[in-house]
């Protein structure tokens, strides 16, 4: 039942302890999903991406290398494949054409074919650099992609060009004392509708870069606060971000003048991961205060759902669909469930209605959540 | 009707109150027929209150006769409440428990349920799981910040008789982040670092050390060996036990267990030494006794050893890092202080 209702999934969360939480918003619902059955540090997971063939498949990048692929329509893991090549984490993962593209911490950009054999070598390898942060995908041009981190400057990959970079950034000035202005890039956004990317930095600034001007430097330049932004995503409209910084503060900053429109209160641990949902106006974030928290970002600004998720979250992935309930019509369950789910279903609606009359940024009742163990066996399938 | 300001203070405690409907410039007929006892409410017009009478000695006697009645409507109540029962007797209702702030206090959806498969699997293999599987013991080593007073220097040293192997050192001003690769080198599994201001300690900063996280405290209410009175002779070398109440939540384990990890597994019986972490609503009270037992129920103690209360202010991921390091968990007053009910460790 948890298995088959994991396609209305709102919200999917990786975790330090390796298990990928399904939270349907809702249902009030968090679902655990583990590939094998129990809880494994050695497999937190560090990188999420959606799949091929829109959301009905989960990419998990853990942190002992290998990739795992998660089918939402039936809930479980499908399969794995490791990645070897470099050292460190997945800092990125993407998918193109079927292709897998995955990035570690010491920079090292690989691109798998579809095969899931193991022992098959990359497509394509490239160096970017050591102390890679975040490598992300350009979602109108998939085989462009821009990588950045500490000490290692922007730069913006085609691959299907050259092994060079098509866009290199430049460092800034030096400072007013005349000392060179350190890099440390830690989350990358590629604006939509132009060529510009947006930049987070752990020295609390956020810049954007335009590769269709001759400047290598920054455009804008903005900071937020006195410590390290980790998360940024991209809001609706498209003119600001919001980021998120190891205190928990949450803001949103305006691109056209670099000014700071608002901040969402709330989070008490460092923020890992931030995504907006592409057209209504609400941001997930998750942090390592073990809370996933949903906020609306307009009219009004706050707090819309709260969910406790007991392990330190580190990545998340909002499930884009403009349908937020669940769609009754289900044909393989059976007709005797559906009476009791439709029930079910009209139940939780009118709590829903009862609870939208307050006054919008009080917090859902975190009671109602419930939390259910589920252990999903992989089909007997080679082990690493 | 205006009379003197002496004779007026007993007129008005035995007339009904017509002066101040007068005042506010509409007279109930009620107030003159009330006769010697007002009653308040149907004496004055609707809407009055005793804030609106501009003479302070006049309002300061309306308030104290207000206040006087509330009083004796109260003890009446009381009273009456008390015959009731006692004319019950044995089927009187239970009395009903008075309110106080830690029974009101508002569910955290953090707290720990024993019985939690994923948070126990997350404490197994947290940053204290090797002290926890007896694979290395403690080794402290304590300091303070630079140039410490008195108080900061007697506390150090009471601290390092309380927690067994631990070191003090003068901290000669090197900073936290060349300390800490020094220590891991020599196998220290904690530093404890006491902030001074003003020649008080007032801040612990707590740090679990290969890698683990740092909590930081404000410290507050320390009192020395000496200041503590009835207080028993000095602590011996036994290995104390340790108690820790009251932490609930998940921030709350974190903590216990970075304060259990201070000390050694294997605690000496015969040495009759307890250091206790108490919390209580978000205060952690630290207090070192030596207890005996006078018979099977009874107990003795004598409080021995430094006193003091902490509060969290932030638990960071890693070791010391307050510029870069990520947190876990940061106090945030003006957003998690806002209700007197919720407590989050």
């Amino acid at each position: 039942m948890a298995a088959a209702g994991a396609r209305w999934n709102h919200v999917w969360v990786g975790s330090e302890t390796g298990i990928l939480k399904g939270v349907n918003l809702q249902r009030k619902q968090a679902v655990n999903f583990t590939a094998a059955g129990q809880p494994r540090r050695e497999e937190a997971v560090s990188a999420l991406c959606w799949g091929a063939g829109g959301e009905t498949q989960i990419l998990v990048g853990c942190a002992d290398r290998t990739v795992k692929h998660f089918s939402t329509e039936e809930g479980r893991f499908q399969g794995q494949r490791h990645c070897p090549g470099g050292e460190g984490t997945f800092r990125g993962l993407a998918q193109v054409d079927g292709t897998l593209i995955t990035c570690v911490d010491s920079g090292v950009l690989r691109v798998w074919g579809d095969n899931d054999k193991e022992t098959s070598d990359p497509l394509l390898e490239l160096r970017v650099g050591p102390g890679v942060c975040r490598m992300c995908q350009d979602p109108a041009h998939p085989h462009v992609v821009a990588t950045g981190g500490k000490e290692n400057a922007l730069k913006v990959w085609d691959l299907q060009g050259s092994e060079e970079p098509v866009f290199r950034a430049k460092n800034v000035r030096n400072d007013w004392l005349d000392l060179r202005v350190p890099i440390w890039d830690q989350d990358i956004q590629f604006l939509p509708e132009s060529q510009k990317l947006v930049t987070c930095t752990g020295y609390h600034q956020v810049r954007v870069y335009d590769p269709a001007s001759p400047q290598r430097r920054p455009v804008l330049e903005a900071t937020y606060g006195e410590y390290p932004l980790t998360a940024m995503t991209l809001t609706p409209g498209g003119n600001s971000v919001i980021v998120g910084n190891t205190h928990g503060q949450l803001a949103e900053i305006d691109l056209r003048q670099g000014r700071l429109l608002g901040c969402l209160k709330g989070l008490a641990g460092s923020v890992r991961g931030l995504q907006c949902h592409p057209s209504k106006p609400l941001l997930a974030s998750c942090g390592l205060d073990r809370i996933l928290r949903v906020h609306r970002i307009q009219n009004p600004r706050g707090l819309e759902h709260k969910v406790y998720l007991k392990s330190q979250l580190n990545c998340l992935l909002l499930s884009g669909r403009d349908n937020w309930e669940d769609e009754p019509q289900e044909p393989q369950e059976p007709s005797k469930l559906s009476p009791e789910d439709t029930e079910a279903d009209e139940l939780w609606a009118s709590l829903e209605a009862a609870a939208k009359r307050k006054l919008p940024d009080l917090e859902q009742t975190p009671g109602a959540f419930q939390t259910r163990r589920k252990k999903k066996k992989r089909p007997g399938s080679t082990s690493p | 009707m205006e009379e003197t300001g002496g004779s007026r203070k007993k007129a008005l405690k035995r007339k009904s109150a017509t002066e101040e409907p007068q005042e506010a410039a509409v007279v109930k007929d009620e107030a003159t027929e009330s006769g010697v006892q007002p009653p308040k409410v149907s004496a004055f017009p609707p809407g009055f209150s005793i804030s609106e009478i501009k003479n302070k000695q006049r309002r300061h006697l309306m308030f104290t006769r207000w206040k006087q009645q509330q009083r004796k409507e109260k003890l009446a109540a009381k009273k009456k409440l008390k015959k009731q029962r006692e004319a019950l007797g044995d089927k009187a209702p239970p009395k009903p428990i008075p309110k106080t702030i830690d029974n009101q206090r508002v569910y955290d959806e953090t707290t720990v349920d024993p019985a939690d498969e994923e948070v126990a699997y997350d404490e197994a293999t947290d940053e204290f799981a090797s002290y926890f599987n007896r694979q290395t013991s403690p080794k402290i080593l304590i300091t303070t910040s630079d140039r410490p007073h008195g108080r900061t220097v007697r506390l150090c040293e009471q601290l390092s008789t309380v927690i067994p192997n631990s070191h003090v050192y003068y901290r000669r001003g090197l900073a936290l982040k060349k300390i800490i690769p020094q220590c891991i080198s020599r196998d220290f599994t904690d530093l404890i670092v006491i902030n001074e201001d003003r020649k008080t300690p007032n801040g612990l900063i707590l740090s679990h050390l290969p890698n683990g996280p740092t909590a930081h405290f404000k410290m507050s209410s320390v009192r020395l060996r000496k200041e503590i009175k009835r207080r028993g002779k000095d602590p011996t070398e036994h290995i104390p036990e340790i108690i820790l109440n009251n932490f609930t939540t998940r921030l709350g384990h974190s903590v216990g267990r970075m304060f259990a990890s201070l000390f050694p597994h294997n605690p000496q019986f015969t040495g009759r030494q307890v250091a206790t972490f108490h919390n209580q609503r978000d205060y952690i009270f630290f207090r070192f006794h030596r207890y005996i037992f006078k018979s099977e129920k009874k107990v003795g103690i004598q409080e021995l050893g430094p006193r003091f209360t902490l509060k969290l202010r932030s638990l960071q991921k890693g070791t010391f890092d307050s510029k870069y390091g990520e947190y876990e968990w940061v106090h945030k007053p003006r957003e998690m202080d806002t209700s007197r009910r919720k407590f989050h460790l």
